[in-house]
C-alpha cells in the first residue's frame, strides 16, 4: 500500500498500462507538452514521446472519432476530454458510434476505448463549466460507465477499463484530485466494473452514492455516529452497468435510503436507484426513498450562490433524519 | 501502382456494375413488397465509383462508406447474398439482421461499416489511418462520403486531423449533385467540392464518376500518394436517377436533367466504348446482363429463405465484456 492523491493513482494507472502494453496511447487537448490541465499526464511526453502522448486541436468529436477508429483498428486508445462539459461536442461519436458499433454490426467490430473526462462544480467556473451530466452517458446500452471516489478505485477502475475490449467512459472530479487514500502498489491492481461497494457498514440508513458524494455521504456518515446514527453507505462506482445489489442487501437490513448525486434530481442517478429499490425492495422501506441533489437552476458563478446549489453534508444528516423521522 | 486496365478487368468490372444495379432494382421491388423495412437508399446511376475504386483498394485497405452502401460493399466483396440478407433483416445478413440496408459490414474484408449519421464516419477513418501509422503499416483508407457530408463539422476536423498527423485516408466524395433534395449549391459556398482540400494543404483531384476506368485510376494515383505521403480528398461527379430513399416525391428535379445524366451512364459507357473498339458485342453485354439477372434471383432466393434471428439475439453483443445479469441491465 502506499498513500497518495487520486490525481497520482490515476497517472499511475495510465503509466503502468502503457508500459504494460505498446497498444495503449494516450490523446487529448493538452495533455502533452502541457502536462495536462488537470497535470496527470505531466513528464509523459519525455517518457513515452510524440507517439503515444498525443496532443490534438481542440476538436473534440475528432478526438473521440480518432480514439474509436484507432480502437476498431486494434489499438487501446485513451482519449482524454478536457472536461465533461465539451464531451457533448463529442456526444454523436460516443453514443452512436462507440456505444452502437459492436452490437449494430453483430459484434464484428469491438471498441476497446477508454474516454477520460472530468467533471462536477464547486469551483467558481460558471454554468457552462460545471455540470455533473453523469446520467446522460449512462442512459446509453453499450457504454460503461465509471465514476470512482477514492484514489484506489480510482487506479483499479481505470486499470480495469483501459483492459476493458468495450468503450468506457470514466469520470474523474475536479475536486477530487488532491483527495489521498491508501492505494494497492501491485501492478495488476483491478478493481472490477460494474461492482457497488460497501465504503462503510451500519445498520440504521442506508446512503447511496459515488464519485465526489462519496466522500461528502462519509463526512455525513461520521457526524452522525456522533449522534448515535449508524449510516451504511454504498459507493455505486459504476453508473452502466449499475449494479444495484449491495443497494438492495443494505436496504433490507437498514429499511431506508438516501440517494445523494451531484447533479440534478430529475431523471437522476437517485431517481433510477429509488426505483430499482422500489421494485425490488418495496416491503422493506419503512420511509419514502430520499433525494438529495444539486438545486435545478444552472450552477452561478458567485461562491455563496454556487455552494448553496450544491449537496452539503448538512443536506445529507437532514435527509437521513427525514428517513428516520427525527425531526 | 496506375495502370491502364484490360479488356478483361473492364469487363469484370462491368459485370459487378450491372450485379449492383440489378441487386438495387431487385431490392426496390422488395421494398415495394414490404419485404425491406425502414430506410433505403439505393445506388443506381453512381455504381461505376464503388466498383473502380474498390479496384484500386487492396486487400489489407480499409474502407468506411456512408448510408447508400449496398453498392459499396458487394463491390469491396462481400455475399451479395448476404447483403441482401441484411436488407431483408435476417439472422444470415452481414450484419445478423441488426444492422439493416444502412449499417452492413464486414471486419474480414475491412470494410468497417456503413454509418448513417452524415459525417460521422470520417472521424473514425482518421483513425484507422491514425492505426496504420502507428504501427508503422503499408494499407490506406478509404474514405468514402456524399458532397453534403463536406458541409458539416466532421469533414473540417477529420481533413485538418489528417493533414496534420499525415495520415493515410483518401477521402472520396460522391458528388451526385443533391444532399437529399437540396442540389450542391443551395447548400456549398463552394461547389467544386475537391477545392475545399486546399484549405488543409491536402491533395486533391476531381474526376468523372461515371466512368469505371477514370475512378480507377485516379483512385490508384490517390492511395499510393495517401500511403507515402498523407491524405487526399477526391470528388468524383456523378449522379443517382432514383430518389434519395425510397418514397422521394423528386419534386426537386426534373425529369429532362435524369435523362441527360441517363446518357453519361456508365455501363453504357463500357458498352459504347468496347463496342466500338471490337473488344465485346452486344451479344456479350446481353449474356452477361442475364446470368447477372440470374445471379440475383438466388440471392433474392437465399435472402428470403433465411431465418429470422432468435429473440436471444436481441441481447447478444450489447458488449464484448458483459456484466451483471439482464435482469438489472433491462
Amino acid at each position: 500500500m502506499a498513500r497518495m492523491s487520486v490525481r497520482e493513482a490515476i497517472s499511475q494507472a495510465l503509466r503502468e498500462e502503457m508500459y504494460r502494453d505498446e497498444r495503449v496511447f494516450i490523446m487529448g487537448e493538452e495533455i502533452g507538452k502541457w502536462g495536462g490541465t488537470y497535470a496527470v499526464t505531466r513528464g509523459f511526453l519525455d517518457e513515452f514521446g510524440e507517439k503515444r502522448v498525443r496532443d490534438t486541436p481542440i476538436a473534440e468529436s475528432v478526438i473521440v472519432g480518432a480514439a474509436i477508429g484507432a480502437a476498431i483498428a486494434g489499438l487501446r486508445p485513451v482519449a482524454e476530454l478536457m472536461t465533461i462539459n465539451f464531451a457533448f461536442l463529442a456526444l454523436d461519436q460516443i453514443v452512436n458510434h462507440a456505444a452502437k458499433m459492436h452490437y449494430m454490426f453483430n459484434g464484428q467490430i469491438k471498441v476497446p476505448l477508454v474516454i477520460r473526462t472530468v467533471g462536477g462544480g464547486g469551483r467558481q467556473l460558471g454554468a457552462t463549466h460545471s455540470q455533473t451530466p453523469d446520467v446522460i452517458f449512462a442512459h446509453f446500452p453499450g457504454l460503461k460507465v465509471v465514476a470512482p471516489g477514492t484514489p484506489a478505485d480510482a487506479k483499479g477502475l481505470l486499470k480495469a477499463a483501459i483492459r476493458d475490449e468495450d468503450p468506457v467512459f470514466f469520470i474523474e472530479h475536479a475536486t477530487l484530485y488532491q483527495a489521498k487514500g491508501e492505494v494497492p502498489d501491485d501492478e495488476d491492481f483491478l478493481v472490477p466494473i460494474g461492482v457497488s461497494d460497501v465504503k462503510r457498514a451500519g445498520g440504521d440508513v442506508t446512503i447511496v452514492s459515488y464519485s465526489k458524494m462519496l466522500q461528502v455521504a462519509l463526512e455525513a456518515a461520521e457526524k452522525l455516529a456522533g449522534e448515535g446514527i449508524q449510516a451504511e453507505v454504498v459507493d455505486l462506482r459504476t453508473l452502466r452497468p449499475l449494479d444495484i445489489g449491495p443497494v438492495i442487501d443494505s436496504v433490507k437490513k437498514t429499511n431506508r435510503v438516501v440517494v445523494v448525486e451531484e447533479g440534478w434530481r430529475s431523471f437522476g442517478v437517485g431517481a433510477e436507484v429509488a426505483s430499482r429499490v422500489a421494485e425490488l425492495a418495496f416491503d422493506y422501506l419503512d420511509a419514502p426513498v430520499r433525494r438529495v441533489a444539486q438545486a435545478e437552476v444552472p450552477l452561478p458563478y458567485n461562491q455563496r450562490l454556487e455552494q448553496l446549489a450544491l449537496p452539503q453534508t448538512a443536506d445529507v444528516i437532514n435527509a437521513v433524519k427525514d428517513v428516520l423521522y427525527l425531526k | 501502382m496506375t495502370r491502364e486496365l484490360t479488356d478483361s478487368e473492364l469487363l469484370e468490372l462491368y459485370r459487378q456494375m450491372a450485379l449492383i444495379r440489378r441487386f438495387e432494382e431487385k431490392s426496390a421491388e422488395l421494398y415495394a413488397e414490404g419485404k425491406i423495412g425502414g430506410f433505403l437508399h439505393l445506388y443506381i446511376g453512381e455504381e461505376a465509383i464503388a466498383v473502380g475504386a474498390c479496384k484500386a483498394l487492396g486487400q489489407q485497405d480499409h474502407l468506411l462508406t456512408a448510408y447508400r452502401d449496398h453498392g459499396w460493399a458487394i463491390a469491396r466483396g462481400l455475399d451479395a447474398g448476404q447483403v441482401m440478407a441484411e436488407l431483408l433483416g435476417k439472422a444470415t445478413g452481414v450484419s445478423g439482421g441488426k444492422g439493416g440496408s444502412m449499417h452492413l459490414a464486414s471486419a474480414a474484408h475491412h470494410y468497417w461499416g456503413g454509418h448513417a449519421i452524415v459525417g460521422g464516419h470520417l472521424p473514425l477513418a482518421t483513425g484507422v489511418g491514425l492505426a496504420i501509422r502507428y504501427n508503422a503499416g503499408a494499407e490506406a483508407v478509404l474514405c468514402v462520403l456524399g458532397e453534403g457530408t463536406t458541409n458539416i463539422g466532421y469533414f473540417h476536423e477529420s481533413l485538418n486531423l489528417a493533414a496534420l498527423w499525415k495520415l493515410p485516408v483518401v477521402f472520396l466524395v460522391e458528388n451526385n449533385q443533391y444532399g437529399m433534395g437540396t442540389e450542391v449549391g443551395r447548400a456549398s459556398s463552394l461547389t467544386n467540392i475537391y477545392e475545399k482540400g486546399c484549405a488543409y494543404g491536402i491533395e486533391n483531384q476531381q474526376f468523372n464518376g461515371q466512368d469505371v476506368a477514370e475512378v480507377y485510376q485516379a483512385m490508384s494515383g490517390a492511395l499510393d500518394y495517401a500511403r507515402r505521403e498523407g491524405p487526399v480528398l477526391l470528388e468524383a461527379i456523378t449522379y443517382r436517377y432514383v430518389g434519395h430513399s425510397m418514397g422521394d416525391p423528386e419534386r426537386y428535379r426534373t425529369r429532362e436533367e435524369i435523362e441527360q445524366w441517363r446518357e453519361r451512364d456508365p455501363l453504357c459507357r463500357v458498352e459504347d466504348k468496347m463496342n466500338a473498339e471490337g473488344a465485346a458485342s452486344v451479344e456479350l453485354f446481353a449474356n452477361i446482363q442475364a446470368e447477372v439477372a440470374a445471379e440475383v434471383d438466388e440471392i433474392v432466393a437465399f435472402a428470403e429463405n433465411s431465418s429470422e434471428p432468435e429473440d436471444v439475439a436481441l441481447w447478444e453483443h450489447i458488449y464484448v465484456n458483459p456484466i451483471g445479469d439482464r435482469r438489472a441491465e433491462a
